[in-house]
């Protein structure tokens, strides 16, 4: 199954066509395992990666946000973590070693619109010790993709 | 000056040597590429990616701290231990840092060394054929004389010992093997390596083995040819960085071999090219010791071509075997009734497709092209789709 996602992680709307001419497999047998991983739950969701400066146009703002807590009887970090989980404005939440424990990157309209998210929703929660937000100035590097890079291959044509 | 009186300058000038060397097979397609636009090249020779960025980054690191001198002539030391140690993992076969391994610049030039240093004017070659385009040209520029072994794609290009042997005279000094093979894609077994083996303790041969595509091999092992059973000394190993990390431009390769050989290639090398360029070497010894996940993830992306080509040229019509190694196809286009080179002129002229003729491998190549899968998804799809237009009008 791994060579199968492998290439859908580099490009989710291959076909199962397409990938059977790449993994040697029959078509069928790769949708089934496409089926079955999508089942399991290792593939979670086919999206696309934007180049989100492009089409905002600045009209995004993004925060990450270290997170600092106490921990819930039995629940650890869990129970809160899962709270936190479900407001739409977080985009993404993960529990970390070190300094702080969680990491939440944060996206809303305005800076305004995500201070007031965290002051209002993020540090008013009992656990949350202490936030630190640091807003995103410009990206780099996307998913893997390196955002306004030319680096086309500068093969000759022919070669021995 | 008209043209007769420029070709009798040139044959006053040139030596014979030179002169009696063939033109390059690919040397025309290049002038009619130059003049088009939106072609499909298949006829490339070397990964499209582009060298791992930490392997750029050591390199330019080195230049930072001021690594800008000549290095030995054997090479950077450091870059020698890391060579032996990966032969040595990979391989089981020991080699001496100290006086068994040199740095070249590509394994280009380690092949014209080994040539240089073995040979003596007479001296014949075994060269199985299809055959890369350096070799012949290499055993003549140093005085041998190539006898060459055709292989066909009946038997999957595989060479036999028998039809070695058959080849053997008195002059015989060695025998020269590229596996896995461009153009054909071949891989050599072990069981067949073991047999020509047996014929260099027989006759007492040197087996020059240019093995720069070891590390790009599907669903089978490559054995290295020094690794077998009293090899090691009657062998000698090229190898290089080219192809596995994505590294042709750097032009870092290595020789292996017995001490007294390497002496020799050494010898010539100080006088011809000092060392290897030293922000290669660098960038070597930081592909040694931390490119092997880019190796195998290259491969993997490699392989997932090599079905899309494979079945994509079978599918449409021309017959291919199915390449164990390195990353070229080898269709058979008799079908077509064309000669290789009437085919890729065709073909890049009506369809904007290029492709090598088998016949730039030697005369057994006749009959077949070289196509590379070394290229995007799309243009692998791309160039089938045209390939099939192409061929179509031949039925």
């Amino acid at each position: 199954m791994k060579d199968i996602i492998a290439i859908l992680e580099n490009n989710a709307k291959a076909t199962a066509k397409e990938i059977a001419a790449l993994t040697g497999r029959s078509t069928k047998e790769v949708e089934e395992l496409i089926d079955q991983a999508e089942k399991q739950k290792i593939i979670l969701g086919y999206k696309t990666v934007i180049n989100r400066d492009l089409l905002y146009n600045g009209e995004e703002v993004l925060a990450f946000v270290e997170v600092r807590m106490t921990p819930q009887h039995d629940l650890g970090f869990d129970g809160i973590a899962q709270r936190i989980a479900r407001f739409p404005e977080v985009r993404s939440l993960q529990l970390m070693s070190g300094d702080y424990d969680l990491a939440v990157l944060i996206s809303g309209n305005t800076m305004q619109q995500v201070a007031s998210f965290v002051a209002m929703k993020l540090a008013a929660l009992q656990e949350v010790n202490a936030t630190t937000t640091h807003f995103l100035l410009k990206r780099y590097k996307e998913d893997g993709i390196i955002l306004n890079q030319d680096e086309g291959t500068r093969r000759l044509p022919l070669s021995p | 000056m008209n043209d007769k009186n420029a070709k009798s300058t040139a044959s006053r000038i040139l030596s014979e040597r030179v002169q009696n060397l063939s033109p390059s097979g690919i040397r025309k397609f290049f002038d009619i590429i130059a003049s088009m636009d939106d072609v499909i090249s298949l006829g490339v020779g070397e990964p499209d990616f582009v060298t791992p960025w930490h392997i750029r980054e050591a390199a330019i690191t080195s230049l930072e701290s001021g690594h800008t001198m000549y290095t030995s002539n054997f090479g950077l030391m450091e870059l020698r231990l890391e060579i032996a140690a990966h032969i040595r993992k990979l391989y089981e076969v020991n080699y001496d840092p100290s006086n068994e391994i040199l740095v070249t610049v590509g394994v280009s030039e380690a092949l014209d060394l080994v040539m240089r240093s073995i040979l003596d004017p007479g001296d014949e070659v075994i060269v199985p054929e299809p055959t890369y385009v350096s070799y012949v040209p290499c055993i003549a520029l140093a005085g041998g004389i190539p006898v060459d072994v055709p292989t066909t794609m009946e038997n999957s290009f595989q060479v036999t010992a028998a039809d070695i042997e058959s080849r053997i005279t008195p002059r015989t000094k060695a025998i020269l093997l590229g596996y896995p093979n461009n153009p054909t894609g071949a891989v050599m077994t072990r069981d067949a390596m073991l047999e020509i083996s047996n014929l260099a303790i027989k006759y007492d041969l040197t087996v020059i083995s240019d093995e720069v595509y070891d590390r790009l091999v599907y669903g089978v092992e490559h054995t290295c040819f020094p690794s077998l059973p009293q090899m090691k000394h009657k062998s000698v190993l090229l190898g290089g960085f080219s192809k596995a990390y994505a590294m042709t431009g750097w032009r870092i390769g290595y020789a292996c071999a017995n001490a007294d050989i390497i002496e020799a290639m050494m010898k010539i090398h100080q006088y011809t090219m000092l060392c290897a360029p030293i922000q290669g070497q660098m960038a070597a010894l930081e592909a040694l010791r931390f490119g092997e996940t880019e190796v195998e993830n290259m491969r993997l992306e490699y392989d997932r071509r090599r079905r899309l080509m494979v079945n994509g040229l079978l599918s449409i019509g021309l017959d291919c075997v199915d390449p164990l190694g390195a990353f070229y196809t080898f269709p058979s286009i008799r079908s077509t009734r064309l000669t290789s080179e009437e085919f890729a002129e065709q073909l890049l002229l009506e369809e904007k497709v290029a492709v090598v003729p088998g016949s730039a491998f030697g005369e057994s190549g006749e009959g077949h092209v070289r196509c590379c899968y070394a290229v995007s998804q799309k243009e692998i799809e791309g160039a089938l789709e045209r390939i099939e237009r192409f061929i179509k009008k031949f039925k």
